[in-house]
């Protein structure tokens, strides 16, 4: 790995197409070794930073450094990236396209195959290797693309929407595998429209919307910070009058208690305890990514 | 560059073990062995091998035809008309032709065939002009004479420059067929090469896969790595067509008068490759960068034939060209670089061109070659990219400005 521990540093990054402004402003660090989640609606801009990152598309102003230097063409060798758009040689068989794609990225030889062997045996396509990529699915085509995105061993890998259109089974296996890629230190940066898919992963995140940064920081820290004062309870039995509660919203299985601002959640619990009422489940309120960005994009709009 | 080594390997493996490839490589020599064989089955059919047994009969009024009678054909004298319709109504011989008395001085000889045709068959009348001639001459002369006074000329021009040295590629074969072969074969090459490259693009850029490519290498070295990668596969085909066609010249052709002589001085050999190789490179690139362009392969198809159409230009002008070389139309296709080469192929055999015509149309095409790799490894970059929406020229000229 790199001493330097900024795997990305962009600072006031802006991008336009003719009168379309795809990116204003847009400054964010990721640090060496953790999953960051580029998120917002699509269109919001995602894949122009994304493609301004991997240096396909130039910024209009501004500074990016990938890996601790300014991108330079060698950079493109520590880099994978997975394209939101995406598509493979149909004629070419599933070996002969992994060692092309690893040796545009300067790898090759014994090493690349047996990585390539064991990426395939770890996601079950080992049988398929020498079938045309025509002959497979959409789904099995995604994990090649998938492979061929980490097959060079990248020490900062961009996936753009990896997991749209997958099974829940593959979606499984993908999501264990880029936490395998962090374990062994790489840095990953997750881009999707999916929010509430890649909160469990994400360590950090930046959200834009419509070109522009609307929230950056600690995936946790955002949360804690948006939460709103409800929590949601499942109970046996009546629940009876609590104090501090403003209204009680009924959501069938459990209902979801809107607290007065003063009142904590600890001592509603406490309350119920108390009341010997039995209780199947509670819970602090913390709103799903995508609420938060209702929430902001409201805000915007007003 | 050593990636784009990869793409260059890459490209020409593609394109040699494609199955469109190989079929229309394979497919042209065959073509011509089988053209070549219905040509020869045609021939043998058509003309059954020469006229040993046919019969041509005659009546003699001037008097004195009557040796030389197993001289090409079987003359066979009648006595008179009536005689001679009957053996030609009978079928004992194929036509009659009667030698009037006043023949000496009028030179009329009148025919009878039952054979529908435009005008007597060549060999026939041949054959009837050396039994004539035989019979007229043949007593008083010698038989190289007689043989002579058959075939009188069998010409060889020789053109003098100013300081009266001969001038070299006077050959009818080289002055003309030679030009027009070389056009022909560069324009195939334009024409075959600009397909593969659209197509190789336009599949890249309709897959998708170009995004996984950019973020790989630049998009300089996939601008190179694929016109040289797919310039050897077709330059490949040319050569296998260009020996399949000799073969078939050497078989086949090596009867007719100047095909089987050919020769060409060596500097004139290394000249045309020069102007074939640029030629192909600055057309290949034109090409790349519009199958970057266009949006869809069929869209980039219509744009590269208007391009293409402009290496044909010089075909137009093929008689100036190669008959007056000095003409200011002939000059100017020479020195611009779209039709540099093509009008090069065509003027070099036949007589040349003038050393500061010949450097400035290599470095005008040299420069334009080296213009459209940088300017196009822009506009490839960004229009790559572009999906849906096909750029407008003074976009194309701000991508090559900015990026």
């Amino acid at each position: 790995m790199n001493t330097v521990s900024k795997a990305v540093a962009v600072s006031k990054a802006n991008k336009r197409f003719g009168d379309v402004e795809a990116a204003k402003d847009i400054s964010f660090e990721v640090e060496a070794g953790e999953i960051f989640g580029l998120i917002g609606p699509n269109g919001a801009g995602k894949t122009t930073v994304i493609r301004m990152l991997m240096d396909i598309i130039k910024p209009d102003s501004g500074d990016i450094r990938i890996l601790g230097e300014p991108f330079r063409e060698a950079t493109k060798n520590r880099m994978g990236y997975l394209p939101e758009e995406r598509g493979l040689y149909k004629k070419l068989t599933v070996v002969d396209t992994l060692s092309y794609l690893a040796s545009l990225k300067g790898t090759s030889g014994s090493a690349t195959r047996q990585r390539a062997t064991m990426l395939l045996e770890r996601t079950g396509m080992l049988p398929h290797q020498h079938k045309k990529v025509e002959e497979l699915s959409k789904g099995m085509a995604q994990l090649i693309q998938f492979i061929a995105t980490i097959l060079h061993d990248p020490d900062l890998v961009i996936f753009d929407e990896p997991f749209y259109g997958l099974d829940p089974v593959n979606t499984k296996l993908l999501k264990d595998m880029v936490s395998e890629l962090r374990k062994q230190g790489k840095t990953i940066i997750l881009s999707t429209h999916m929010m509430n898919e890649v909160e469990e992963l994400c360590d950090r995140i930046l959200m834009i919307n419509k070109g522009r940064s609307v929230l950056y920081g600690d995936l946790k820290e955002i949360k804690t910070r948006y939460r709103t004062d409800s929590v949601f309870i499942s109970i046996e039995g009546e629940l009876g009058r609590i104090d501090g509660v403003v209204t009680t919203r009924d959501h069938g299985t459990y209902q979801e208690l809107v607290l007065d601002g003063k009142t904590s959640p600890q001592s509603v619990l406490a309350n119920l305890v108390n009341r010997n009422v039995t209780v199947n489940r509670f819970e602090v309120a913390v709103p799903p990514l995508s609420e938060i960005f209702i929430q902001i994009a409201k805000g915007q709009g007003e | 560059m050593n990636k784009t080594l990869t793409i260059f390997r890459h490209e020409l493996l593609v394109t040699l073990k494609r199955t469109s490839f190989i079929l229309v490589t394979l497919a042209a020599p065959l073509l011509m062995l089988v053209g070549y064989g219905i040509y020869q089955g045609v021939q043998s059919w058509y003309h059954p091998s020469q006229p040993e047994t046919k019969m041509i009969g005659y009546v003699d009024q001037a008097g004195d035809f009557d040796q030389y009678t197993s001289l090409g054909a079987t003359f066979v004298p009648y006595p008179g008309e009536e005689e001679a319709r009957e053996s030609l109504l009978s079928g004992e011989i194929s036509e009659y032709f009667v030698i009037p008395n006043d023949y000496v001085s009028t030179g009329l000889i009148v025919r009878f065939t039952m054979k529908r045709a435009l005008e007597a068959p060549p060999q026939t009348v041949e054959t009837i002009e050396g039994f004539l001639i035989s019979n007229l001459i043949g007593g008083e002369t010698s038989t190289e004479v007689l043989e002579r006074a058959k075939t009188p000329i069998i010409l060889n021009s020789i053109r003098l420059d100013e300081a009266g040295n001969e001038m070299k590629g006077q050959d009818p074969f080289l002055q003309f067929f030679m030009p027009y072969i070389f056009a022909m074969l560069l324009m195939i090459s334009i024409f075959f090469a600009s397909g593969y490259l659209l197509q190789s693009i336009s599949e890249e850029k309709e897959n998708r896969l170009i995004e996984v490519l950019l973020s790989s290498v630049s998009a300089r070295q996939i601008l190179v790595g694929k016109v040289l990668g797919l310039g050897v596969a077709g330059l490949a085909q040319i050569v296998l067509w260009v020996v399949s066609l000799w073969v078939v010249v050497d078989v086949g052709l090596a009867s007719i008068p100047g095909l089987g002589t050919i020769s060409m001085p060596p500097s004139l050999l290394i000249l045309a490759i020069t102007y074939y190789v640029l030629g192909y490179l600055l057309f290949a690139v034109i090409m790349a960068v519009i199958g970057s362009i266009g949006t869809t392969a069929r869209e980039s198809q219509s744009w590269s034939s208007i391009v293409a159409l402009t290496a044909t230009l010089p075909m137009f002008f093929l008689t100036v060209i190669i008959e007056n070389p000095n003409h200011a139309i002939a000059v100017a296709l020479t020195l611009f670089p779209m039709t540099s080469s093509v009008t090069a192929m065509m003027r070099l055999p036949s007589g040349g061109i003038p050393v500061w015509q010949l450097s400035v149309s290599l470095a005008l095409l040299a420069a334009a070659i080296l213009f459209c790799m940088w300017a196009g490894a822009k506009i490839f970059r960004t229009c790559l990219l572009m999906y849906g929406k096909r750029p407008s020229l003074r976009e194309i000229a701000r991508y090559i400005r900015e990026a």
